[in-house]
This record gives structure tokens, sequence and C-alpha cells, in this order.
């Protein structure tokens, strides 16, 4: 499966345009690498790619299709900050299966314990919630994942499992992975390829 | 070299409620015992969430109602009680916070670093230096009238850095100064740092990069689970083969660079009886389950670990 941006261009406002003619590929047996400086516009085009911005001009689509934006949407966006994605009153088993229930056995590659689900998104840490998020946004019907500098905020030791059960399960899906992030070392460990946000946004 | 700020046996706790009336304290930091010298930065390391910036709070004396702290906090080795912190806070130590939520959003910036004024005088002069500082931080005269709101995160950072440089404090404690900022921001602040530290100040660096504690700090602390598990110099982080503690190794070789290797585990939710790093330790001993080793003296390195005590 091919997901394909094509002449992306965006602006929040009048004065400043982010985006001008971005053009990427990627394959679902792929794992692409995307860096560029803070504020260069790499989020906005996540978001663009993942369906949560719809007012841009140019086209997102899945094998040469319009992604319907009625259904499960099949390209999934993972946050820096998962605390800022969670619902502060919904308990974290609630959290997790609001999308699909996952396997015991996904939930032990991930890490979760089972201990975790009782509490509260504010009683856990930052990595301890960055699972949820990634395990979340696997459901079965997942084509794509883009990973908007998912470990940023963690330490080095929960920055490799993350990535490793990641990595490990999409291999096995089949499921594509565009990843963020301004670490060029990280990238160079974990990508097949890697893009300069820089030379693809034509400003 | 004098010693600036000692921390001793610290621990920090919260009381908040559960369902109802049900009270519940929860630790957040256990037993930290640390140091800071004279020409000195001292980088606390540990996760996000863990806890860190609550060892900034505690010496500036901000911490909310509902915590409870107990152990000592010295300042040039006198005892840092509230009065005195409240005496030296903004002065001699400074702090430079972690979230962009601590500038005044009804307060132009540049007012925001020049800070509390006895006349016009003094306004006048801060002034001056508030101007300095930050154009050096690329802040343009456009930037002095602007409100928190009209900044991006890479711009208020860097007001908040110049709100605590400009007093020229002895101690600087800076809490997560880098995230959210471009390269050359990054570079630009840790040389600030360094510079304080040639000028015979000390600065405390909380943080959970490590590249930052590697390019700026003398000494790491390396902090897990609410304890300080082993405090090194900054030579010995290189490889993992002069570092002690097994999360110190493991944190160590999951760097890109030395071969991002996994290490299976999470820290601890909640109390435990031992170590808090017996679950998963490769070279745990029986008495780890349930005894709470002491940060004791091995070499020069602080560590918090049995296999290093009664000089093994």
């Amino acid at each position: 499966m091919e997901l394909k941006a094509e002449n992306i261009s965006f602006s929040y406002n009048k004065k400043r345009q982010i985006l001008k003619d971005v053009s990427l590929s990627l394959n679902s047996n792929q794992i692409i690498g995307l860096i560029g400086d803070s504020g260069s516009g790499k989020s906005t085009l996540c978001k663009i790619m993942a369906g949560y911005i719809s007012h841009y001009k140019g086209s997102v689509t899945l094998d040469g299709n319009k992604i319907p934006d009625k259904d499960f949407y099949p390209v999934q966006l993972i946050f820096q900050h998962p605390e800022k994605t969670m619902n502060p009153k919904w308990k974290m088993k609630k959290v997790l299966n609001e999308s699909w229930t996952p396997t015991q056995d996904l939930k032990d590659t991930f890490g979760l314990k089972d201990n975790w689900l009782t509490r509260w998104p504010n009683e856990l840490s930052g990595g301890e919630l960055q699972r949820f998020s990634i395990l979340r946004a696997l459901n079965p019907k997942t084509k794509f994942i883009i990973a908007d500098e998912i470990s940023t905020m963690l330490d080095a030791v929960t920055q490799v499992q993350i990535w490793d059960a990641l990595i490990s399960h999409c291999r096995a899906n089949d499921i594509g992975i565009l990843a963020v992030s301004h670490d060029p070392e990280l990238l160079e460990v974990v990508c097949d390829d890697i893009l300069m946000f820089n030379e693809i946004n034509n400003l | 070299m004098g010693n600036l700020l000692e921390v001793n046996n610290l621990s920090i706790s919260f009381t908040q409620y559960v369902q109802g009336l049900n009270r519940h304290d929860s630790k957040v930091i256990s037993d930290l015992t640390i140091d800071v010298n004279e020409s000195e930065i001292v980088a606390v390391l540990g996760s996000s969430g863990s806890g860190k910036s609550l060892l900034a709070h505690s010496i500036l004396g901000i911490l909310p109602y509902n915590s409870h702290v107990t152990g000592e906090l010295k300042y040039k080795g006198k005892v840092l009680d509230q009065q005195l912190k409240e005496e030296l806070r903004g002065k001699e130590i400074c702090l430079i916070p972690q979230s962009v939520n601590f500038l005044d959003p009804l307060m132009k910036v540049s007012e925001q670093a020049i800070g509390e004024c006895k006349d016009e005088n003094e306004h006048n002069q801060k002034q001056i230096r508030q101007r300095e500082i930050f154009s050096k931080y690329g802040l343009d005269e456009s930037v002095d009238g602007l409100y928190p709101f009209e900044l991006s995160g890479g711009m208020a950072r860097k007001v908040l850095l110049s709100t605590a440089l400009i007093e020229d404090p002895n101690l600087l404690i800076a809490d997560e100064p880098t995230p959210g900022l471009d390269a050359k921001s990054v570079e630009e602040t840790i040389n600030d740092i360094k510079n304080l530290k040639d000028h015979g100040k000390g600065v405390l660096l909380i943080t959970h990069e490590i590249d930052v504690a590697l390019k700026t700090a003398d000494r790491i602390a390396i902090f897990y689970s609410g304890y300080v598990i082993e405090i090194n110099n900054v030579e010995n982080f290189k490889n993992s083969d002069n570092v002690l503690h097994p999360y110190t190794k493991a944190l160590i070789d999951a760097l890109p660079r030395n071969g991002f290797k996994l290490t299976e585990g999470v820290q601890p939710l909640g109390e435990v009886t031992g170590c808090p790093y017996w679950e998963n330790c490769p070279i745990r001993l029986d008495k780890c389950e349930n005894n709470i080793p002491e940060l004791v003296e091995h070499d020069g390195v602080m560590i918090r670990c049995f296999n290093f005590e009664g000089g093994k």
C-alpha cells in the first residue's frame, strides 16, 4: 500500500505560508524519517496527512484513492505529548479501548502493566502514557502511523522500548511509519530512509 | 571551592484526595542527596514526569500547599528555611522555569524580565541589561512590548531564560531550559550556563535530555523512580564501562549512537519496599527486594546499590 501526499500547500494565516508544494510518499513496508527545525511546519504536514486539517491545497491519497473521512481513518497520528491527547476524566482502560481492544500479547509487547489500567492519566508518567497512545492507534484497520516526535520527552531506555515494540508490530503487520524528529541519530537507527523537510518544502 | 547548595535526604510527598474524603500520600522524591559547588554545573537527569521539577520548586520554596517536605536544604552553609528562600529567590538564587505557562499572561514580556524595581533609576538600568540579553537571544525591540500569547514556544523560552539571567544570580536552577528550542538557541543556552560557571557561579540543571547534560555538566546525578541512584563525573558517561549502576549502564547503551540497545522493564508505580531498580536489575541480590540501599561513596562516585557497599 502507498500513502502519497502531493503538492500540499498550507498557511494558517495570510501573513506566512508554512507549506508549499510538499510531496512525499511511503509504502506500508517502509519506515521513513522526516527531519527539520522546530517551527518549520513538520507537525502541520503530519496533521494534514492524518486528516486533522482539511482546508489545504493538494491531495493525500492511499493507493491513489482519496481517503474517506467518514469511516476509521487508516492514517493514525501519534503526538509528542500523550497527556494532551487523553480525556483526563477517563481511566486508562477506557482510554485504551476507545478505538479497539488490544490483545494481552500486544499489551505485554508494549510493557503495559495491568495495574496502570485503573489509573487516571495524570497518575502516570509520560513514558507510560505514550505506550497507551501508541497501542490504541494500532487498530487492525490502521495502515500507516505518523509518529510526530513520539519519544522526544522520554528517557533513552524508554525510547528504545517504545520504538522496538512499534517497529516489530508494524513490520509484522505491514504498517508503514513516517517518523518525525529533530534528532538525526535516532532516525538513523530506526528508519530505512530519511527526508530533509527543508528540501521537500519549496518555500 | 565552596559548597553553594547542599541537599540532604530530601523527601517530598503529596497528600491527595481520592474518592471523597479518602486521603492518599504519594511520595515523589525519596531521600535525595546532592550538592552544588561554586564554579560547578550539576545535572539531574531523569525521565519526564518523574518529579525532578519538585526539587527546583522546593529550593525556591514554591511547592503547593498539599506537599510535605522532610530533609535539609543548605545554601552557603546556612539552613535554607522558607524565610531565607523568600529573601534569596530572584536575587541570589534564580530559576528558569520549565513551562512557558510560568509567564504572566497580562504583562509585557520586557517588564517580566526586568521584574520588581525600587525606583525609576533601577528600572532604567535593568532595562538596558534586559535589552542586551534579549538581543543576544535574537529577540529584537519589537518583542519588548509583546504579551506572552503573541510569542512562539521558542521565543517564550528565551524570555524565561532572560528573566533568570538578568539578576546575575549566584545559583541558577535551570529546569528543562532547552526543549522546543532550535539547535542554535540550545547552543546559546548551553554557553550561557557554562559562562555562569566560569564566573564562579553554581548551576543545578534539571533535564531529561542526556546530550544537554553531557555537554554542560561536571557531574550528573541519575534520578530513577524518585531516588538518586548514581552521581558520577561527566567524563565517565562516554560509555557504559565507567558508570556503576545497571540502570545508568542501560541508559547509556540505549543512546542511538551507542547501539540503541533494548533493556526491558519500567519504573515501579507507587512505593517499593526495596531497591527501586530491583524488578529489572540484572545483578540483584536477595536483600535488594526488601531493603533500600543507601547512597554511598565508591571510588569518588556516589552510588545507591548493595553491590558496591562495604568496599567491594
